[in-house]
């Protein structure tokens, strides 16, 4: 078994390391084509999560809305070195991950606007989307609530013998709940093939890292406490993810070893829409300078312009497309219908939603005005 | 018919549905290696090997949350709580993941899980270990809960528990993993959902779960040797769903309600069950529904005060007599 020694990296190298990711074999091999993918689906989730606020504006998504811009470069890299039975399950700030799955601006768009069209029928809302049919689990609200599912994700495709892993996010607010040290104790101790991935965007809500973590060095090196391999990575270089990605994959696959990767990122706008305070907790300057030298979208678009793939003229035109099925997916979820009031009752059992295979009359509901099935 | 206790029969059940389902597997505290705390597994493991029956370290919330998410794939994991008390500890994993996936996810998700575990005071481990929650997880659409109170059911019911396809909280009592009952040698599964009548009366019903049922059965006895009372006890054996038809059927026959559970009296799953009868009975009844439950202070330690505190055969025969 490898020791977490073994894989320690010092976060001061990684720094260092900017830019070398380029001629990372899972890199080197890519196609101009698959290149200009990667650019595509993060300008698609920028697009889509611009137009998603302006709808949240105009007071036709309800609740909260975590938006994921600044972050595109994390899911879509990451998310592309998957293989066929590697897995997906992050925490609510999930529209990303979703989009990357292959789930539809429209369905996303319409889950969000609670219409019947939505991936959960409006019953999930922003934080929840789900597609299992693409490997990908939600979608959960709860800080940390995500990390124990990872783990039984992951703890199937061990059982069943399959040559996958759990790629399980989370933000750094969730490095201090209980649940997510007990993953990885778990992961470590029963040789689960989990990469749990924090996307550290530096500020749980309102509250800095220096605010809540009393371990001063980086977030992943927690994982020396579990003798689990850990890693650092700058999230706004989408070859550096992958790369870091695809070696932590790799250690889930060949050695069933699970990982704890450490993406350091940035988002642009608040906690959620609702979070008043986002341009107080931190300078607006701060925010500035980060747009302005470490935007993953820019940055990557400049090292294609430069390796000569992309033109200026097709990212715009590329940009100009996503607006546009963004545009057309918020239409899409304006016209789409509500629910109906009985679908309120649908989708709680199973069972009630089988009820040619229930086996007993017992009543599952409890409501005067919507009887039982 | 032979007897067996009811933590062999448990033990009986979870065997047979291991050896039926390659995709069940028993996690918990010392559940393998050491034979499970109160015995139930004993053997399992040595039986099905480390794949099957896993030790998991003191980490409810970490374990149970695991077997949730290994649900949602198609595994059936059978999760074991050494006190229902510790649920707690798992309390988010429990009720906002198993309980609202398949909402959420607009039915895409299942979530096959069973949680069980013994629920129970009156064994003198005072407040932290003798917790009753089946009403506060019946509260929660998306989830099952069954209690049942013999050998016979223990057995059905784990099956069909283990077959259903939504998230099935199953609790056990510690009080009666040592009491025998008639089991048959051939399969049988009880469904969840059904009540039964455990003695049929014709003067007052006494409707009960778990273990209350048993001494129920007791008190019953004594009823109608001393009191000439003829008590019909139903036994729930499930909370939710809720057998409402046989709870209403022998309402209209006696006329008269006595609800006893060891859960504490707000808000407790008498209290629905009361709501039912007044909905449904209104005209049947003779008297008001009358409730026995745990004396409404914190499980206290002290023997003869737990024994006083949750509901005993003689303070069972005082409610019964005093139902007008």
């Amino acid at each position: 078994m490898p020791t977490a020694e073994a894989h320690r990296k010092d976060s001061n190298s990684t720094a260092a390391d900017t830019g070398g990711y380029d001629k990372a074999p899972i890199n080197d091999k890519l196609l101009p084509a698959e290149k200009i993918k990667l650019f595509r689906e993060m300008v698609r989730i920028r697009h889509f999560e611009r137009r998603s606020l302006e709808a949240y504006n105009g007071g036709k998504i309800a609740g909260f809305l975590h938006l994921y811009i600044g972050q595109e470069a994390v899911a879509v890299g990451s998310m592309s070195v998957c293989g066929k039975n590697d897995h997906v399950i992050t925490a609510y700030r999930d529209h990303g991950h979703a989009l990357m799955a292959g789930m539809s601006m429209n369905e996303c768009m319409a889950e969000m606007y609670g219409k019947a069209t939505g991936c959960s029928k409006g019953k999930g809302g922003s934080m929840h989307f789900f597609a299992p049919d693409k490997n990908y689990w939600g979608g959960h609200g709860i800080v940390g609530g995500q990390t124990p599912l990872g783990l039984g994700i992951a703890y199937y495709l061990k059982y069943k013998g399959l040559q996958g892993a759990c790629l399980c996010y989370m933000g750094d607010g969730a490095v201090n709940q209980g649940a997510f040290h007990e993953s990885l104790n778990l992961a470590s101790l029963w040789d689960i093939p989990v990469v749990y991935i924090i996307e550290n965007n530096g500020y749980s809500m309102g509250t800095s890292q220096a605010r809540s973590s009393a371990f001063t060095e980086c977030l992943a090196k927690r994982a020396e406490g579990y003798d689990m391999a850990w890693d650092r990575c700058l999230g706004h270089d989408v070859y550096e993810v992958r790369a870091k990605t695809q070696e932590a994959l790799e250690r889930a696959h060949h050695e069933s070893r699970p990982t704890l990767l450490e993406i350091d990122t940035y988002r642009y706008e608040g906690h959620s829409v609702a979070d008043a305070n986002r341009k107080k907790y931190r300078s607006p300057e701060e925010i500035e300078n980060y747009k302005n030298s470490k935007d993953p979208i820019s940055l990557f678009q400049n090292k294609l312009i430069t390796e000569g793939i992309l033109t200026e003229e097709q990212a715009g035109k590329i940009e100009g497309e996503a607006k546009e099925e963004s545009k057309a997916a918020a239409k899409f979820a304006e016209e789409s219908p509500w629910p109906s009031e009985e679908s309120m009752m649908e989708d709680i059992y199973w069972e009630t939603d089988n009820p040619s295979q229930r086996a007993s009359q017992g009543r599952m509901f409890f409501n005067d005005e919507y009887q039982q099935s | 018919m032979r007897t067996i206790s009811y933590r062999e029969a448990l033990r009986e059940g979870l065997s047979e549905e291991i050896e039926r389902d390659e995709n069940v597997v028993i996690i918990g505290e010392e559940v393998a290696q050491y034979n499970g705390a109160y015995k139930v597994t004993e053997g399992m493991w040595k039986k099905y090997g480390d794949k099957r029956i896993v030790d998991a370290p003191i980490s409810e919330a970490g374990f149970i949350g695991m077997g949730v998410g290994a649900s949602m794939l198609g595994l059936r994991p059978v999760m074991e709580l050494m006190f229902f008390s510790f649920a707690y500890v798992a309390w988010d994993q429990m009720i906002n993941n198993a309980s609202a996936v398949r909402y959420m996810s607009g039915g895409k998700i299942n979530c096959p899980i069973v949680i069980r575990g013994p629920a129970n005071g009156g064994t003198g481990v005072g407040a932290t270990h003798s917790h009753t929650p089946e009403n506060a997880i019946a509260n929660v659409p998306g989830l099952k809960v069954v209690c049942p109170a013999t050998a016979y059911d223990a057995k059905g019911l784990i099956k069909s528990a283990i077959r259903d396809n939504d998230p099935v909280y199953f609790m056990e009592n510690t009080l009666l993993y040592g009491e025998m009952g008639e089991v048959p040698e051939e399969e049988y599964l009880v469904p969840i959902g059904k009540a039964e009548v455990k003695r049929q009366g014709k003067d007052l019903t006494i409707v009960a779960h778990g273990r209350c049922t048993i001494i129920a059965l007791k008190a019953a006895e004594i009823l109608q040797a001393e009191h000439d009372l003829d008590v019909e006890v139903v036994d729930l054996r499930s909370i939710r769903p809720l057998d409402e038809e046989t709870i209403v059927e022998s309402v209209r026959k006696t006329h008269r309600v006595l609800l006893v559970e060891e859960n504490k009296p707000f808000c407790g799953v008498d209290a629905q069950i009361s709501h039912l009868i007044q909905e449904k009975c209104f005209d049947d009844l003779d008297a008001p529904v009358k409730r026995l439950s745990a004396i409404d202070c914190p499980a206290v330690y002290s023997v003869p005060l737990e024994k006083h505190q949750i509901p005993n055969v003689d303070r069972i025969i005082k409610a019964a007599l005093s139902v007008g």
